[in-house]
């Protein structure tokens, strides 16, 4: 049948061009719009998980400082902190936040292909968030299980939460999914069938590589907690034992029989490992972008940091069980994961060279997202390293559920990711607002929030190495640790509320900025990718005005030999480009050229 | 492959436009035909999961086979024959035609809902032989597989309901062609689902 592009369909499709305020801004289908709802929910989600923090931090450093942080509340505060951080914030922010903004403008399309769909996803994941918070107000309060949420202590009388706090749970993350869902397959159609004249799949830019590899993932890794998630609702609820085997509470026999705990776990991690990734290939990709924007530099290896992330996507679903070591497995399982795990690391170290080799002789502006992106780095190859070690199973066996492995997964997947996102918020700020933010006060924010992510957890893979283990009320008294230990605790403490307090900084700027930014450049960095070339700023309803744009190029033309300026945007044709050699040229004699 | 090709271009060496006068997907396809398909692999990691799951959990000693109720080689039947009418009126819509289409449709419907409903009936005989959704962990997987197979057979009949009443309201066949043809997909898709589901239950 024959196949009708969406730039051919423009009359069907009759873009719905709203009047009202609420048609405008509540029920919208503009991507857009969908983005920044996305944004601001997971944001205000965020918050929630970062209060929570501070709570649990300020009885790790000053022990029953806070009157109603008591053992119960202390593990609901880390078992909410950790999944609100991983799934409603994090996986919320990268993709239905950055994922709905840049999709449609990177790939040259006037929307997502199902608006409608789009509109629906981003209220389903409010009444998931909903439904989460809801279980801070029911008897019993929010489930304490641990963010693993491993049976069959998640439905014991002696974990918090374990009859309402973990049904609003798992009911609330299986109404994520399906949020996710219908956002995900947005992403995934956009990008393969909606993009612009000209633009291939080897001309888009990182981000949208990036976004649409982990949305994919998503898709398919979502679906082991959903059934995890069912399993275990069917436990809890109408007492069948599909995890949970014969057990004791307080003496008397539970009433369920012969299920498997392990199961549970290996279906959570199934999903578990690949969501990392979910959270690390977007902030891979934004994070590329950035970089070669401010290095004025094509990214080092385009070809190889695609490959790479397709890479790093298709092993991240062979490596669960690497979170298993302690829970027992066939000798040659913990081999073979180890293998995989380790692997794994071959094409992300790939690309933190060529992010290196992209600065590397680069015309470097420090502007703002520069300082995050380079920040990542640091963090990143740090978390990496640590994953190394407990990658290997021996090294692992003492070191896990200790505060070393919360030290690497926080470089690598709380710190990394937040400094792209911050990154990347400062950088498309001006597009998405057509303001400039204050640069002053986002600089300070970069350094207190760098300097004090390290002071946090620096100190942490060395209570690692001395054996404190996570998810304690309180040390107690050990042989092994020594009394020391808690003034590195009290420390960590203190930097955390720093850094914590210092996100203001960030709001107080983007907030203020809204208002009083100095109004920006539709192009303030110079940036080649599409939707620095928008004919409004912020884009339009619609995004391109009455045409479509037409690509001619790769999104990473800057500072191309001989063309007069250092940029060459993606919709600018090879007739218009002033450059005075052809395409083929000897990169040594170039160089003179451009510097004419 | 033309996704394999592309992503072994080496964008920094070619410009201008690449591709016809029109933007081209990487699939030659409808958007909503791609979506479905990437549906389809979602629904299909979900159900290969209960399955690996089914299979783990049966090894464990507590483990009673199920005696299945004869009654699902009838349902199989209803559900065979609605994918059969879903698939004439496939290929009603595919020639262009409108003659009997109401019928296959209509008829791909009922029979679809008689399958649920056979269903239905099996969870009725297996509660009233006693055998509870906790009473063992076979019954648990039968009452929770069967059920989730009937959700997404009803989310189908969601879409086909309304194509059905675009229909009768005088709908053109070239707007309804293209949510018969992915409902028809979607209908062998569920087909095979519940043949793997019930060869599985019917063996162990
Ligand atoms: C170089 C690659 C990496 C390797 C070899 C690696 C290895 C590991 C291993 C073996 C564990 C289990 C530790 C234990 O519980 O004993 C672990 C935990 C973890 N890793 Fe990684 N990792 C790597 C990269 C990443 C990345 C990129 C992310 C996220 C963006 C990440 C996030 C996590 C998280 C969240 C946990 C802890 C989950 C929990 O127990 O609560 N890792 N890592
Ligand atoms: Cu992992």
């Amino acid at each position: 049948m024959a196949y009708v592009p969406l730039a051919d369909r423009d009359h069907e499709m009759e873009m719905h061009h709203p009047h009202t305020w609420i048609g405008k801004y509540v029920w919208s289908q503009d991507h857009k719009v969908i983005a920044i709802q996305y944004g601001s929910i997971a944001i205000f989600t965020g918050l929630v998980g970062l209060v929570l923090s501070l709570l649990f931090r300020l009885q790790l450093g000053f022990p029953e400082s806070v009157s109603f942080v008591d053992p119960n509340f202390y593990y609901q505060a880390i078992t909410m902190h950790g999944m609100i951080m991983v799934v409603y914030f994090l996986t919320a922010l990268f993709l239905g936040g950055f994922g709905n903004y840049l999709v449609p403008l990177m790939c040259g399309a006037r929307d997502m292909v199902f608006p409608f769909m789009n509109m629906l996803s981003v209220w389903v994941f409010l009444v998931s968030v909903i439904i989460l918070m809801a279980s801070f107000f029911v008897g019993g309060g929010p489930t304490g299980a641990g963010w693993t949420l491993y049976p069959p202590q998640t439905a014991m009388a002696g974990t918090p939460g374990h009859d309402l706090g973990i049904v609003l749970m798992l009911v609330s993350l299986a109404v994520f999914i399906v949020a996710f869902t219908m956002g995900g397959l947005n992403y995934v159609v956009t990008i393969l069938q909606y993009r612009c004249r000209g633009l291939t799949m080897m001309r888009l830019p990182l981000s949208i590589w990036g976004i649409f590899v982990a949305t994919v993932l998503g898709l398919f890794a979502f679906p082991a907690l959903l059934v995890a998630a069912i399993m275990m609702l069917f436990d809890t609820l109408l007492g069948t034992s599909f995890f949970m085997p014969a057990v004791l509470e307080s003496g008397t026999a539970l009433d369920h029989n012969g299920g498997s705990p392990i199961l549970f776990q290996h279906l959570f991690w199934f999903f578990g490992h690949p969501e990392v990734y979910i959270v690390a290939l977007p902030a891979f990709g934004l994070v590329s972008d950035v970089l070669s924007v401010h290095a004025r530099k094509n990214i080092f290896g385009y070809r190889m940091m695609v490959w790479a992330i397709i890479a790093i996507g298709g092993l991240s679903f062979i490596v669960w069980a690497h979170h298993m070591y302690v829970s027992g497995m066939n000798p040659y399982f913990g081999f073979f994961f180890a293998t995989t795990t380790l692997i794994i690391a071959v094409p992300t170290a790939l690309k933190v060279y060529n992010w290196v080799l992209t600065l590397w002789e680069g015309d470097i502006r420090m502007n703002v997202p520069m300082y995050f992106a380079i920040g990542f780095i640091f963090t990143f190859i740090h978390g990496g390293l640590t994953g190394l070690f407990l990658g290997n199973v021996v090294i692992d066996l003492p070191l896990s559920d200790t505060y070393f492995v919360i030290a690497h997964f926080h470089m690598v997947m709380g710190v990394s990711p937040i400094l792209v996102l911050f990154a990347a918020i400062y950088h498309w700020y001006p597009k998405m607002t057509g303001r400039m933010f204050h640069e002053g006060m986002a600089k300070l924010h970069f350094w207190l929030t760098f300097l004090g992510a390290y002071a946090i957890y620096l100190p942490m893979h060395y209570l690692g190495f001395l054996g404190v283990p996570r998810r304690y009320y309180a040390l107690g008294t050990t042989e092994f640790i020594p009394a020391s230990a808690q003034d590195l605790n009290a420390t960590i403490t203190i930097a955390a509320l720093i850094v914590g307090i210092s996100q203001l900084l960030f709001f107080i700027n983007i907030i203020w900025s809204l208002r009083y930014g100095k109004k920006a450049d539709p192009n303030p960095w110079g940036a080649a990718s599409l939707e620095w070339q928008t004919p409004d700023t912020p884009p339009a309803h619609g995004n391109w005005g009455d045409q479509l744009p037409t690509v001619y190029r790769w999104a990473y033309d800057y500072s191309v030999p001989g063309a007069h300026q250092d940029f060459i945007p993606q919709n600018t044709p090879e007739s218009e480009e002033p450059t005075v050699s052809d395409e083929h040229f000897d990169p040594d004699t170039e160089k003179s050229l451009a510097n004419l | 492959m033309k996704l394999f090709r592309s992503v072994t271009n080496k964008p920094w060496e070619r410009k201008g436009i690449i591709g016809g006068m029109r933007p081209e997907g990487a699939f030659n396809t409808d958007a909503e035909r791609v979506a479905l398909s990437f549906f389809l692999i979602i629904a299909s990691v979900v159900f290969s999961l209960f399955t690996v799951s089914y299979f783990i959990r049966m090894e464990l000693p507590d483990w009673q086979p199920l005696a299945e109720p004869t009654q699902l080689w009838l349902n199989t039947g209803l559900l065979v024959a609605s994918s059969v009418l879903f698939q004439w009126a496939r290929n009603i819509v595919g020639s262009g035609q409108s003659n009997n289409l109401l019928i296959a449709l209509v008829g791909a419907g009922v029979f679809a809902l008689l399958f649920i409903v056979g269903q239905l009936l099996t969870w009725q005989d297996l509660q009233a032989a006693g055998l509870y959704l906790s009473s063992n962990p076979a019954n648990a997987f039968y009452y929770l597989m069967t059920g989730l197979h009937a959700v997404h057979l009803l989310g189908g009949l969601w879409v086909w309901s309304r194509s059905t009443i675009r229909l009768l309201s005088g709908a053109e066949v070239t707007d309804i062609k293209l949510s018969i043809e992915l409902c028809a997909l979607y209908w062998h898709f569920l087909l095979l689902v519940w043949l793997v589901l019930f060869a599985l239950l019917a063996n162990t």
